[in-house]
């Protein structure tokens, strides 16, 4: 079955500001939304939207074609959202942080973790607590726990804040893949991510 | 299609990390406790080292004790999860939120409940509690801690959102945990005289089970509410 995730009429307030007004969205699998506009015009309120997180004043998100409010649950089963800070124990070593987040997922081997720590350059680290880590480097941890958790929809949240170069390219090869094997990617972003152009479109927001 | 991970496994995995992280950083664990031990020795002080007169307050000044030490340690049970957003990824994790809820607040419960109901011999010890009556005062407090933590957890949901809560968190959870103070001390009373003291524990019980079984459904509902 091919995936699609629509927005219809998507109206949100939050507080004062009319963030989302009437805004309508479609994503079909193998696609890729890039989502930008200057700070502050609503990119990170619309993920949380999409995501279920926050209620929507009107409009509707459909998944497969129906109202993701139906059932929730089923629908959180396939996304995974990677908001601003990532979502990790400093207390924690990487791969603990991993085999906590992604396992009350789905049932995740040791050796996966390790392997997917060491597709995003965590090697020499990965066995050190996180809070001695660089921000770069917990980006990449976070970006392997994405990739582990095996959703069909991704919902990034500006992927290459503190990334280098090469961390940057790395975030394009792997949204690069989710999108191959049919996935949707939506990304707030500032820049363009280094994927294949073909298959990415834009939606600019404006401050209201 | 849903997760993967059954409901169980994924509640066990949350206690299992939050129990991982307080030994990592046992600092936020201990100051309900030390808290307990302090004000539970400074009574002897305070009032008079004869014995027959601490006996008589021993159950209200243990009851008392423990639930502020509960209450204060209440205040720390979601914040660092809402703050770097493990909170969030539980939401959205396709687990059911009331059974992470409940994971927490039970790991919670085994990092303060648990150690204040091992201590409460202890400091009975220093309030005259005879000798006989030691081991009884472990399981009305057990009981009692497990209600309050779970009571408690409400609150702590509810004022999530708010900046420096802990005052609100007190106010709204004070009056829902006076039935247990009630009835704890009165439990607690009666062990220390030696007479029978299954009816207040009964009631400590039926709390406990009523709190387990509603508390995490309204507090998973407060956490989804605090997360918008």
């Amino acid at each position: 079955m091919t995936l699609s995730l629509r927005g219809e009429c998507l109206d949100l307030w939050r507080g004062e500001h009319h963030v989302l007004a009437g805004l309508d969205l479609a994503v079909d699998a193998g696609e890729l939304l890039l989502v930008t506009g200057a700070n502050g015009s609503g990119k990170t309120t619309l993920l949380r939207a999409l995501c279920g997180l926050l209620h929507l004043e009107e409009g509707q998100v459909l998944w497969q074609g129906r109202n993701v409010r139906e059932d929730l649950p089923a629908y959180h089963a396939q996304l995974v959202y990677l908001g601003h800070a990532p979502p990790l124990k400093g207390d924690l070593t990487a791969h603990e942080n991993l085999r906590f987040w992604v396992g009350i997922r789905r049932d995740v081997r040791r050796e996966e973790i390790s392997a997917a720590l060491e597709r995003v350059g965590a090697t020499g680290w990965s066995e050190r607590p996180v809070r001695t880590l660089s921000a770069g480097q917990k980006r990449r941890v976070a970006l392997a726990g994405v990739s582990l958790c095996d959703a069909s929809l991704w919902l990034l949240d500006e992927p290459t804040t503190n990334l280098d170069g090469d961390g940057q390219r790395l975030v394009g090869s792997l949204v690069d893949e989710r999108l191959s094997s049919g996935g949707i990617v939506i990304a707030a972003v500032h820049q363009d991510l280094p994927v294949s152009r073909a298959r990415s479109r834009r939606l600019e927001l404006t401050c209201r | 299609m849903q997760v993967s991970t059954p409901a169980h496994r994924a509640a066990w995995l949350v206690l299992a990390r939050d129990l991982r992280l307080a030994l990592r950083k046992p600092s936020q664990c201990v100051q309900p406790l030390a808290f307990f031990a302090i004000v539970t020795t400074l009574f002897p002080l305070a009032i008079s080292p004869e014995l027959s007169r601490l006996r008589e307050i021993a159950s209200g000044v243990l009851w008392v004790a423990a639930l502020l030490a509960s209450l204060l340690a209440l205040e720390f049970l979601f914040r660092d999860d809402a703050h770097d957003g493990t909170l969030e990824q539980y939401a959205i994790s396709g687990q059911s939120l009331t059974w992470l809820v409940f994971a927490k607040t039970a790991a919670h419960w085994t990092l303060t409940g648990v150690p204040l109901a091992l201590m409460a011999p202890l400091a009975g010890a220093a309030l005259g509690v005879p000798y006989e009556a030691m081991p009884w005062l472990i399981a009305p407090i057990a009981l009692g801690t497990l209600a309050l933590s779970l009571i408690g957890s409400i609150g702590a949901a509810l004022t999530l959102g708010v900046k420096r809560g802990g005052v609100l968190l007190t106010l709204l959870t004070l009056p829902l945990a006076v039935p247990v103070l009630i009835f704890g001390a009165q439990a607690t009373d009666l062990a220390i005289r030696g007479a029978s003291f299954v009816a207040p524990l009964y009631l400590l019980g039926a709390m406990a089970v009523l709190a387990v079984t509603l508390a995490p459904l309204a507090a998973a509902a407060a956490v989804r509410m605090s997360l918008e």
